[in-house]
């Protein structure tokens, strides 16, 4: 273990510098002009909101869709988070009620055997 | 600003869940693999970033070269790309902060500032400031209490991710109220199912991302051309041209 700092240390900053290049990248292309191409300015207003869909579909990318339980606890709860939400408008409460039901549901009715 | 602090700990507050429970996560990991706490704290504040951190035990533990570590980052963590676009302006007004914002944007606090709703008695700039600075210290610390007491959790927190998920779903339905144009929601999900079913879980979100770029600069590159051709002054309508576009890609 000792003997292996310096290893660690090194895995460390190449994992940080590469996160940060990745995170830079359009201020490094961008951020320097004084006026920004229209294209850019039209994505940045387009853009989040397809994003923020795909990050969705990211989190639940791990879902099993071929076997038991089918996914059906992430849809049943992905259900509640919308239907809380819609009614509530509260960002907390729909998240606490949305991962409740899925805990409950992953260790009741849905338990896979591990 | 403390009007502006406490603003911006109310809109952190959601994202408290997910940072805890991978945060954790992360540290009871190190700790397994028999890297000491120490190690925990300095990913907590130099790397954040989630599951990036979570693959890098694995590669630690693997003796992955520095190389191979570099790539698999790369990929993981290109989405960022994406995330700056919005905020160029926004963050270079910031000064000092400037740099500390870009290397924080991960995709929680991401979606955090696309949707604030600011209200009128804050400072923009602080708020942004403050969220980001609230949530990396939260990440730190769940990092630090995973290696440090995350074998004392009774660790059923099993489930407890789907909170990242529940939170990024009311953001999509905040900005589904809030902005004109459905379309880019639209077009994100159709790229990212469609690229989902070809290319499987771990391969997906980057051409997802790529062609929702594409359509979009298409949608608007071909509603602006028509306007043209009709010689209309139709306000900023990204509409007709899509439906076709979509089922493409």
């Amino acid at each position: 273990m000792n003997a292996d700092w310096i290893y660690t240390l090194e895995a460390l900053a190449v994992v940080a510098l590469v996160t940060i290049l990745t995170r830079s990248l359009p201020f490094l292309f961008f951020g320097g002009k004084k006026e920004l191409p229209e294209t850019v300015i039209y994505l940045g207003t387009v853009l989040p909101a397809a994003i923020m869909i795909i990050l969705v579909v990211f989190c639940l990318r791990n879902t099993g869709l071929t076997t038991y339980p089918f996914g059906l606890p992430e849809l049943l709860s992905v259900a509640l988070v919308i239907v809380v939400h819609r009614i509530g408008k509260n960002v907390f409460l729909s998240i606490i009620t949305g991962t409740g039901l899925y805990m409950v549901l992953i260790r009741t009715l849905f338990m896979v055997g591990s | 600003m403390m009007k502006s602090f406490v603003f911006a700990f109310k809109q952190a507050i959601p994202v408290f869940f997910p940072y805890l429970f991978i945060g954790i996560a992360f540290g009871v990991l190190m700790d397994e693999a028999g890297y000491s706490a120490g190690w925990s704290l300095l990913s907590g504040v130099f790397i954040y970033a989630g599951s990036m951190q979570i693959v890098m035990v694995s590669l630690l533990t693997a003796g992955a070269s520095l190389g191979t570590i570099a790539l698999m980052t790369f990929f993981v963590n290109a989405r960022h790309i994406f995330y700056g676009i919005a905020f160029i302006d926004q963050f270079r007004k910031m000064g000092r902060e400037y740099p500390y914002m870009i290397v924080t944007l991960t995709d929680e606090v991401y979606s955090i500032l696309c949707s604030i709703d600011y209200s009128e008695d804050v400072d923009v700039r602080k708020t942004d400031f403050y969220i980001t600075l609230i949530l990396h210290l939260v990440w730190i610390l769940s990092c630090l209490a995973g290696a440090l007491f995350g074998q004392l959790i009774p660790y059923n927190l099993a489930g407890i991710e789907f909170s990242a998920t529940a939170f990024f779903i009311t953001v999509c339905m905040n900005q589904w109220q809030s902005l004109d144009s459905h379309l880019p929601a639209i077009t994100g999900l159709i790229s990212a199912l469609v690229f989902y079913f070809i290319l499987g879980p771990s391969q997906f979100i980057l051409p997802a991302l790529a062609v929702s770029v594409l359509v979009l600069i298409i949608m608007k590159s071909r509603s602006k051309s028509q306007k043209k051709q009709l010689g209309l002054e139709v306000e900023a309508s990204l509409t007709e041209p899509v439906e076709e576009i979509s089922y493409e890609c």
